[in-house]
């Protein structure tokens, strides 16, 4: 978050020009090693999910092998203790995995970017009113929050959904605010309010264009979010468990002692999946803010550079 | 003083509006906990118990103002009902007797993690470029990325199952008489080892990182240049001068990880069946204890405002600029 803060919009101020999209921020991305290491990752991830059916056609979660058999060329990652095929539910589990934490971080991003507009552009009243709510959101412990309202709700995919993005937006409408913050005090915004733009066509096409670097962030680091807290949803029998996900995946591996059998083959393939989809965000999160904020490039001599970061 | 009484004002208004949350859950969520509980226990419900669920869930008459002031002058007095799954015991009793583990495994990993990772922080920004600051980073965002529950079953599969150098569950082993005996004690931390190692395993990356980003700003500043330009010692400009100045941010970290110890090593918890609130909030939701469940969500949620609440305390006197403003 602090990153995001120092972050500077890399933009030109003409309304015009920024309505362009930025030719050398999506450069400096495909360049950047970290952001196509980690999109190639993702790639592989998407094009697993969608080909699933095709690649294990039927129920992933039927009964098919033996209980508990180690990894072997029939059964690639072994078998669960009820003897369903390990690579087919791993496989399959990232259909649900990736479904919800897309969706999830689209959704947070979306409200995220309403309720900060909303605050930087109208300021006074209804930027107090709805910052207070924000940071309220902000500070109510995350996960406890998701198990009271998951034992609430009945359990299915929706709830989960719904319990993500009540818990997630805030985080991400803090940061826009503060970005569009900066940008409404710039002179164009000032020159649009002047000849007489609406609010709706201010914020979303004069402000909203300049923060493209920072809506991506965010929306990277909701979909972690959501990946990783509907794998510990699910981890806790939260979830839906009559689907195929990561996080149900590993709830099935503690509760039928794959741990204490030794069958580390069940519980390794979707922790590893989580971690390795989590870590591809992240590094492209790293790569926008590399090619966003020059003070963070690989630089042996550190170069002086204006005195506003400190905050 | 002003600023204070504003932040007080605020997190009295967050603390209000949890209560609320907690208030209304039960009465206007889809489906009915109530039979869900008469189901599940099937009639074997002692009358205080029904009574006690009646009152929390608002199935009696009254309207909804009374059986809501009702329910705030019952926190404000720490009466939070009994517990369904512990009955007869208090609600606040349970808590009391599990928060104490939650604080000890939380605020240990926490101190380390922090401790650990502002350090690693400075050096590489220190060094630009270094060792540190070149190979730590990726691997702990690496690291990071795992949910920190699944590392937390890895450890227990490694050292627990197969090495087994450490204990599998609980937080001392059973038999063991409580008390300060030096026997007691070491079970006790034999048992911390595995949970707390995993905890800050996950988090010290970003701590680091954090701190590098920070300090990486500072070092830029005219009076580091300054600070060197009159040949202090390298060590001196790095902690007095930079790193003191970089540390708010993680200042205010350290306050959201206070927040966090109570109510975030849950799953490690529950991986390790550490007999923590986190651990104890699970049970309850599998045991449909609603009292249990509500006392515990205020508790933690109380623990993370004023963890909050104190960390603004100290920021005023580090950072005078935040009294300006």
């Amino acid at each position: 978050m602090t990153t995001a803060i120092l972050k500077q919009p890399s933009e030109p101020t003409e309304p015009t020009a920024a309505r362009k999209p930025n030719r050398s921020f999506v450069h400096g991305l495909i360049t950047n090693k970290k952001a196509l290491g980690g999109m190639i990752v993702m790639l592989v991830f998407i094009a697993l999910a969608l080909l699933a059916p095709v690649l294990f056609p039927g129920d992933p979660s039927r009964i098919t092998a033996m209980a508990s058999l180690e990894p072997s060329p029939e059964h690639w990652l072994g078998t669960t203790a009820k003897g369903q095929d390990v690579l087919a539910l791993t496989v399959h589990g990232s259909r649900s995995s990736l479904f919800v934490g897309l969706t999830v971080g689209f959704a947070s991003t979306f409200i995220g970017i309403l309720v900060g507009l909303a605050s930087a552009y109208f300021g006074k009243f209804i930027d107090e009113a709805l910052s207070l709510v924000t940071n309220v959101f902000l500070l109510l412990p995350g996960l406890p929050l998701l198990v009271i309202l998951a034992a609430f709700l009945p359990p299915g995919l929706g709830t989960v959904i719904l319990v993500l993005v009540v818990t997630g937006w805030a985080g991400s409408a803090r940061v826009l605010r503060s970005q569009a913050l900066s940008i409404r005090s710039k002179d164009f915004v000032a020159a649009a309010v002047v000849s007489g733009e609406r609010a709706g066509r201010i914020m979303f096409r004069e402000i909203l264009p300049n923060m493209a670097s920072i809506v991506m962030g965010t929306l990277l680091a909701c979909v972690i979010y959501g990946i990783g807290a509907q794998a510990g949803l699910e981890f806790l029998g939260l979830g839906d468990v009559s689907t195929v996900s990561w996080g149900n995946n590993l709830f099935w591996a503690g509760n039928e002692g794959a741990l204490l059998t030794g069958s580390w083959w069940v519980f390794v393939p979707s922790g590893v999946c989580i971690a390795l989809v989590a870590f591809a965000l992240s590094l492209i999160n790293y790569a926008v803010d590399e090619v966003t904020n020059p003070r963070l490039r690989k630089i042996k001599t550190p170069k002086i550079t204006e005195r506003s970061a400190a905050k | 003083m002003r600023f204070i009484l504003r932040r007080l004002g605020f997190y009295l208004i967050a603390f209000w509006a949890s209560i609320t949350l907690n208030f209304l859950l039960p009465r206007f969520m889809p489906g009915d906990p109530v039979s869900r509980m008469f189901a599940r226990t099937q009639g074997k419900m002692q009358p205080e118990q029904i009574d006690a669920l009646r009152k929390l869930l608002g199935v009696d008459d009254r309207p909804i103002w009374e059986q809501y002031i009702d329910y705030l002058h019952n926190i404000v007095t720490g009466n939070m009902g009994i517990s369904i799954s512990r009955f007869p015991a208090p609600v606040t009793e349970v808590i009391a007797a599990q928060i104490g583990w939650t604080l000890l495994l939380g605020g240990t990993a926490l101190v380390i993690a922090a401790v650990a990772g502002n350090l690693l922080g400075i050096l590489a920004a220190w060094r630009r470029g270094g060792a540190i600051d070149s190979a730590l980073p990726p691997v702990l965002i690496f690291i990071g990325s795992f949910p920190y529950f699944w590392l937390a079953m890895g450890a227990l599969y490694l050292f627990g199952v197969v090495l087994g150098w450490s204990p599998l569950r609980h937080a001392f082993t059973d038999g063991v008489e409580p008390g300060f005996t030096w026997e007691f004690l070491s079970d006790v931390g034999a048992h911390l080892v595995l949970p707390a190692l995993t905890i800050v395993l996950v988090s010290i990356g970003g701590w680091m990182l954090g701190m590098r980003n920070t300090m990486i700003a500072t070092n830029s500043e005219d009076y580091i240049t300054m600070a060197g330009a009159k040949g202090l010692r390298p060590g001196r400009i790095m902690f007095r001068y930079a790193a003191r100045n970089a540390m708010l941010p993680s200042v205010t970290s350290f306050g959201m990880g206070l927040g966090f110890v109570v109510g975030g090593a849950m799953l490690t918890e529950v991986v390790f069946a550490y007999p923590g609130v986190g651990y104890q909030l699970l049970n309850a939701v599998q045991g449909l204890d609603y009292p249990l469940m509500q006392g515990l969500f205020l508790t933690i949620t109380a623990a993370v405002l004023l963890a909050n609440f104190l960390v603004d305390i100290l920021y005023v006197r580090l950072d005078p600029r935040v009294r300006s403003n």
